[in-house]
């Protein structure tokens, strides 16, 4: 693998880690409020 | 399957946007709608909350289920013209990565489905992506020329699931919604066959114009269009929707009806001369949103 392609694969790993990072954060959300929606409801 | 085809695959990480390709974005707009609809126009209420992520269920379910299309028809994909820039063929990313993206998000989608909604719609998604992924990719698309008559009612499930999250029942009005959109699919992908025809006789699908021509063809899209327009005015009659609904299901299938009569008059083989056919293409597409659109009009207005 040249010096070329290595730094693309830690380009896309970071890119790829950050997207990750945005869906992880979205989901914890996510599992919050439908938490405190079904809590709602079954009130 | 024949990988021969494939230009050699990367050995890079796939880029997520290669990853957000595989969902076909733009497909998935039409089943999110849909099954956005379904759940707009059942007769209960249901949390915003969960009436997000039960619609956020069906885009990531359909997603699964284009990326384990794309990961089964990648040497067909690099045959067609239309296909050929897609992640694998064009050997962007490698196979495995869109098989493991694939099964990974459907079974996320369903079990998200089924601890925020209820498991009869988590059971109606999870059954919706096997259908399309092993009864229409895997078993019929290669062999038969009635392979999008069959698999056309995997693209049928959204509003039937949309419904089955708010009320956790499938009663006639899902039912009949499922019976349009399956009736719907074979004169949309026809009309849009006819005039990429070259494309899937290349690649060997045994589309319909590729297998009995394109006067059978245009005959049959206009056959499917009566029933369909039968199974989109019906919940009127039936009662369950009101004279909104009826008048625009009504006057919107006449539409399609006609633009199919048009199709079936033309005489045209080559692309160029199939401008009756790209209409009708064009105009399905707008039909499915505004029927739709319609339902949901009419059960708000009437409620």
């Amino acid at each position: 693998m040249t010096p070329l392609d290595q730094d693309e694969v830690r380009r896309r790993q970071r890119s790829r880690a950050a997207v990750m990072a945005v869906l992880l954060g979205i989901f914890v959300v996510l599992m919050f409020a439908i938490t405190i929606a079904k809590m709602t409801i079954n009130r | 399957m024949n990988t021969a085809t494939l230009k050699s695959e990367t050995s890079l990480p796939a880029d997520w946007r290669d990853l957000l390709a595989l969902t076909k974005p733009r497909v998935m707009t039409l089943v999110v709608f849909t099954g956005l609809c379904g759940l707009l126009a059942a007769p209960a209420p249901i949390h915003p909350v969960l009436a997000f992520t039960a619609v956020l269920c069906i885009a990531l379910g359909a997603g699964a289920a284009a990326a384990l299309n794309m990961w089964y028809e990648a040497d067909l994909d690099a045959l067609m013209k239309r296909t050929a820039a897609r992640p694998l063929p064009a050997g962007r990313m490698d196979r495995q990565s869109a098989l493991h993206f694939g099964i990974g998000l459907g079974v996320f989608s369903v079990l998200l489905m089924g601890v925020a909604t209820n498991w009869l719609a988590a059971a109606v998604l999870a059954f919706s992506i096997l259908f399309y992924v092993l009864v229409y990719t895997v078993w019929l698309k290669r062999r038969t020329a009635q392979n999008i008559v069959v698999g056309g009612a995997a693209g049928a499930f959204p509003p039937v699931i949309g419904w089955a999250a708010v009320t956790g029942d499938v009663t006639l009005l899902p039912l009949l919604l499922f019976t349009l959109i399956f009736l719907w699919t074979p004169p949309h992908f026809w009309a849009l066959s006819l005039f990429v025809r070259s494309d899937y006789a290349a690649a060997g699908v045994p589309m319909l114009p590729v297998v009995s021509g394109a006067k059978v063809t245009r005959q049959q899209i206009a056959l499917y269009t009566l029933p369909m327009a039968a199974a989109a005015v019906a919940p009127w009659p039936l009662g369950l929707a009101g004279a909104v609904y009826g008048i625009a299901a009504a006057a919107l299938s006449a539409l399609f009806i006609l633009l199919s009569l048009q199709v079936l008059a033309n005489p045209a083989t080559e692309p160029s001369g199939m401008k009756p056919e790209k209409r009708l293409f064009a105009y399905s597409i707008l039909y499915l949103f505004a029927v739709f659109g319609a339902l949901v009009l009419d059960r708000w207005l009437l409620a």
